[in-house]
């Protein structure tokens, strides 16, 4: 038997390591955005695991909301890299300043 | 260590060397194969969780579309990568501190003990002809049902968005536009001109 | 019947209000005959709606209600009523009669004016509001037709807006009535606030319950809180009928066109408070140091006021002096509890004075535009039907026998001795000597304006001649009730059950019960003569008569002795000229002070601390803070999600340790 506490330190080990991506890449747009994805899937594995021992299926109605949010958040995001790349030429994170203002 | 346990730990360690390499890989190709990985072991593992149709879905929806579009997006563009490596290895140790942090922070919470067998028991193992897909459509199509319609607009809008966003105007292009051809009145093609009849030499 | 008679009610002011629209705003299209015309016939129709009235009153049909309700706010019901008295059945007749007069005497002596249309606008408008006035049968709808005529009021006393006399004098007028209205708006919301209604009745029928009930303006000291809603009324009332301090208005209002002084400085719209305090006398008669209060101010301003009829030149002002003493008399018989005798007077005095200013304005016409009595003289023959109407004017305001002015000022003198409320001592003196005073100025104007010889030049001497018909019929008719008004209505008004249940008086108060058992069993036409007679034995009747031959000896017998009599006394001739020195008090302490007050807020409460301290201080500390923030907004997305992650670890740090303990 597999207690749920190792369902959510594996929760909790992939999003750390996806928080690490988050510093590591912090130039390249699309390992951010593969990131994120990563942390969602964290997130993710703690509602199904919760969902599964507590036996409410309703954890895992979220899971659907969240994995859906995600393919338009991700879908989304690319479209926006296209585009900047269509404009500048890069997608260093470090060069896009316009919010300054 | 039962077979249970044993296919858990191996998905496990799966799962989080592929998404360690994802992070960390030079290449972005490279790292979207190996986020496919990662979602194949989580996928695995929710199968163990007897959430199938999930499980399904992430491959189906995830592998299958997301991760393709990662795929796509990241050939077509022509992106110098070692450029945007710069300042790995500097990010790396405040990066690490705050994952260790984040990490620790779970860790103290995960063994202060609410979540061992002893307080949640495992549950039984579901009868053969239980069907999760049939639970979840239950709870979707009555209880959920706006929320699920709002999430399916959400999805329509995104991919509007998406086309909106992308959609090029080229110009120098020689196309049909319909909607301006049955619009058309006389006057806008035929000029009436009135002269005098010329005469024959 | 009853829906009949709430027609008739509301189509009292209605009708006057209709005409000052029209007049008002399409007086260029329908010209100066149709202005004069629609108005004239407005207020003609309501003179004769409010003498049914007042025939439907007498018969003993009275009436209170609602007629419209304008709005609740907070449970709070903002009514339009009507209360139908006799009290107001003859306010609606006095103020009908005599704003039809000054209208038919417009036509005359506004004749050569552009603003003619404008002029007509205004004064229908004005006998709407005081209509609305007398008519309401809530405090509220009293403060509406209060306020309008002090509206309509400015807006004539400025009617020559490119005088800037007449400007400083409608502002001056303006602001002295703000003080008293400010009192009176306290008043009201202090009736609202014990009473919780607004209404007359039920406000009166709650009075007497609640005569002990005390309030705690300044903390420590408790007042009674009747003595306080009635004083507070009062500064209303002093503010609109002109007493001692707030009467300084008055005399500058005569910038206005001659009929206004008539129609409203003389005959209604001052004396609305009054009317006010006649109305409210269920609350003046459970305090005695208000009514104490209202009878010195009274006094004080009968006194003094008539003497300073006594230095004026101008024509007009010797009049508006006059109206001020006055309106003192009636105070007078307020604070004595002579309601009734006040209304007595306050009705033959609109008619006397009414008469004797249009009559100056008469003689202002024949003078073209001069007002000063030292150009005039010898107009007697001239002038025949003005100088007819002005004797009888005069003897009717000086209070001789049989005139109208007669049995009111006598009745309110022998008031004034029948009580004994505190300071009726002093009122009794001041009013004895106003009355020889009165006469001496009302004849010196007659003697100086009438007879002698000319002193204007030549060209104005051969130019007078009587002013055309529009201008005297109206002297005449206002002459009839300047004569008969007196023995006419005192009886019903003074010694009848005439304002039974209208006008309260209580046990102790009662001076004209006391009065009347005087002539007990006289009634009619031998009452009338018994009082005549008693009065010429009486003091006040000599009095008078001396005055009147005073008058002649100074301004006929012996033209050189008035000087003479002026360089003996010159302190206090000099203190008469400038008014007691009111205007340059108020002119120095509240114009000045008030201007000083002001530059002094605007540099050290605006420029300094609002604008300096609080408006720029808070954008300077905002620009320091902005400043020392700035660097964080460096543009960087992928910061600012450092950032998130750090907050989110930080919300997990205090998540732990210490929400969960």
């Amino acid at each position: 038997m597999i207690p749920l506490s190792h369902y959510l330190a594996l929760g909790a080990i992939l999003f750390s390591i996806s928080v690490v991506g988050i510093f590591l890449n912090r130039k390249n747009v699309v390992i951010l955005l593969m990131s994120i994805e990563l942390m969602l899937l964290a997130v993710n594995i703690n509602f199904i695991a919760f969902s599964h021992y507590l036996q409410d299926v309703t954890g895992q109605i979220f899971v659907f909301f969240v994995l859906t949010v995600a393919a338009a958040e991700s879908a989304i995001g690319l479209a926006i890299i296209i585009v900047l790349f269509r404009r500048r030429h890069t997608i260093n994170v470090s060069d896009l300043d316009s919010l300054k203002g | 260590m039962t077979f249970e346990q044993l296919a858990f730990y191996f998905f496990a360690s799966v799962a989080i060397l592929a998404a360690a390499m994802v992070v960390t890989v030079r290449n972005p190709v490279r790292a979207a194969l190996f986020l496919i990985l990662t979602f194949f072991a989580v996928a695995c593992i929710w199968m163990m969780l007897e959430a199938e149709f999930l499980a399904i879905v992430l491959i189906l929806v995830y592998v299958g579309a997301v991760m393709v579009l990662f795929l796509f997006v990241v050939m077509m563009l022509d992106i110098d990568f070692d450029q945007l490596r710069e300042g790995f290895a500097e990010t790396l140790p405040i990066g690490a501190t705050v994952a260790v942090l984040v990490l620790l922070q779970l860790v103290i919470v995960l063994t202060s003990g609410p979540f061992e067998l002893e307080q949640v028991a495992a549950p039984v193992p579901a009868a053969a002809d239980y069907g999760n897909t049939h639970q979840l459509g239950l709870l979707i199509y009555t209880y959920y049902v706006y929320p699920f319609e709002l999430a399916a607009v959400m999805l329509v809008l995104a991919m509007i968005a998406a086309i909106v966003l992308t959609l090029r105007d080229r110009t120098g292009t020689r196309s049909q536009k319909p909607h301006e051809q049955t619009q058309v009145k006389r006057k806008d093609r035929v000029r009436l001109v009135k002269m005098n009849a010329e005469k024959k030499n | 019947m009853q829906e009949e008679m709430k027609m008739i009610y509301l189509a009292v002011p209605l009708v006057c209000l209709i005409p000052a629209i029209v007049a008002g705003l399409f007086g260029r299209k329908i010209g100066r005959i149709g202005a004069h015309t629609v108005t004239i016939l407005g207020v003609g129709l309501a003179f004769f709606l409010s003498c049914y009235v007042y025939m439907d009153v007498m018969d003993g049909n009275t009436f209170n209600g609602t007629v419209y309700v304008w709005g609740i706010s907070g449970g709070f019901p903002f009514e339009v009523g009507f209360l139908i008295d006799s009290l107001t059945a003859s306010m609606m007749v006095i103020v009908t009669f005599v704003s039809w007069m000054v209208h038919i005497y417009t036509i005359g002596y506004m004749h050569d004016d552009p603003g003619y249309q404008r002029f007509f606008s205004y004064i229908s408008l004005f006998t709407f509001s005081m209509l609305m006035l007398v008519m309401s049968n809530n405090f509220l709808q009293l403060f509406f037709g209060w306020e309008a005529v002090g509206l309509v009021s400015y807006l004539l006393i400025g009617f020559w807006y490119t005088r800037d006399t007449a400007i400083y004098a409608n502002l001056k007028a303006f602001l002295v009535n703000r003080v008293g209205d400010f009192g009176f708006l306290i008043g009201i919301a202090a009736i609202y606030a014990t009473f919780g209604s607004v209404d007359y009745s039920a406000v009166f029928a709650s009075a007497p319950s609640l005569v002990d009930e005390t309030i705690e303006i300044i903390p420590g000291t408790s007042w009674n809180m009747m003595t306080f809603i009635c004083i507070m009324l009062f500064i209303g009332a002093m503010g609109k009928s002109a007493q001692v301090p707030l009467h300084v208005w008055l005399p500058d209002s005569m910038e206005g066109p001659t009929p206004i002084s008539a129609l409203i400085h003389a005959a209604t719209m001052v004396t609305a408070g009054i009317f006010m305090v006649a109305r409210t006398s269920p609350l003046f008669e459970l305090s005695e140091t208000a009514l104490s209060v209202v009878l010195v101010i009274g006094a004080l301003t009968a006194f003094f006021m008539a003497l300073l009829g006594l230095v004026q030149n101008d024509i007009k002002r010797v009049v508006a002096y006059s109206t001020l003493s006055q309106l003192g008399y009636m105070t007078v018989a307020l604070g004595a509890s002579g309601y009734a005798v006040a209304i007595f007077h306050l009705g033959t005095h609109a008619f006397f004075k009414a008469l004797l200013f249009l009559g100056a304005g008469s003689v202002i016409i024949a003078m073209h535009h001069e007002q000063d009595m030292r150009k005039m003289g010898g107009l007697r023959k001239l002038m025949p039907w003005t100088y007819a109407t002005a004797v009888i004017g005069s003897l009717a305001l000086a209070g001789i026998p049989p005139f109208a002015g007669f049995f009111s000022k006598d009745l309110i003198i022998e008031s004034v001795h029948a009580s004994t409320i505190p300071g009726s001592g002093f009122a009794y003196v001041a009013v004895l000597a106003g009355v020889a005073i009165t006469a001496f100025y009302s004849f010196r104007l007659l003697f100086m304006t009438f007879h002698g010889k000319p002193r204007m030049d030549e060209h104005t001497l051969h130019h007078v001649k009587e002013s055309p018909w529009v201008v005297v019929v109206p002297l005449v008719l206002l002459a009839i009730p300047s004569v008969l008004a007196g023995f006419m209505f005192m009886e019903p008004m003074a010694f009848s059950n005439y304002f039974e249940g209208v006008i309260y008086v209580s046990e102790e108060h009662d001076v004209l019960g006391a009065i009347g058992s005087i002539y007990e069993g006289k009634t009619g036409f031998s009452l009338v003569m018994a009082f005549m007679l008693h009065g010429m034995v009486a003091l006040p009747f000599w009095l008078a008569v001396g005055g009147i031959l005073l008058a002649w000896l100074f301004y006929i017998k012996k033209p050189e002795l008035p000087g003479k009599v002026v360089d003996s006394v010159k302190p206090l001739y000099n203190v008469l000229v400038n008014k007691y020195g009111f205007d340059d008090f108020n002119q120095t302490v509240f114009a000045n002070g008030t201007v000083k007050i002001g530059k002094f807020m605007s540099e050290y409460g605006d420029r300094r601390l609002i604008d300096g301290f609080f408006v720029n201080g808070t954008a300077r500390v905002v620009e320091a803070f902005s400043r020392f923030l700035k660097p964080l907004q460096s543009g960087l997305v992928y910061q600012y999600a450092f950032a998130m992650i750090l907050g989110l670890l930080g919300l997990m740090t205090w998540f732990l340790r210490v929400a969960q303990g």
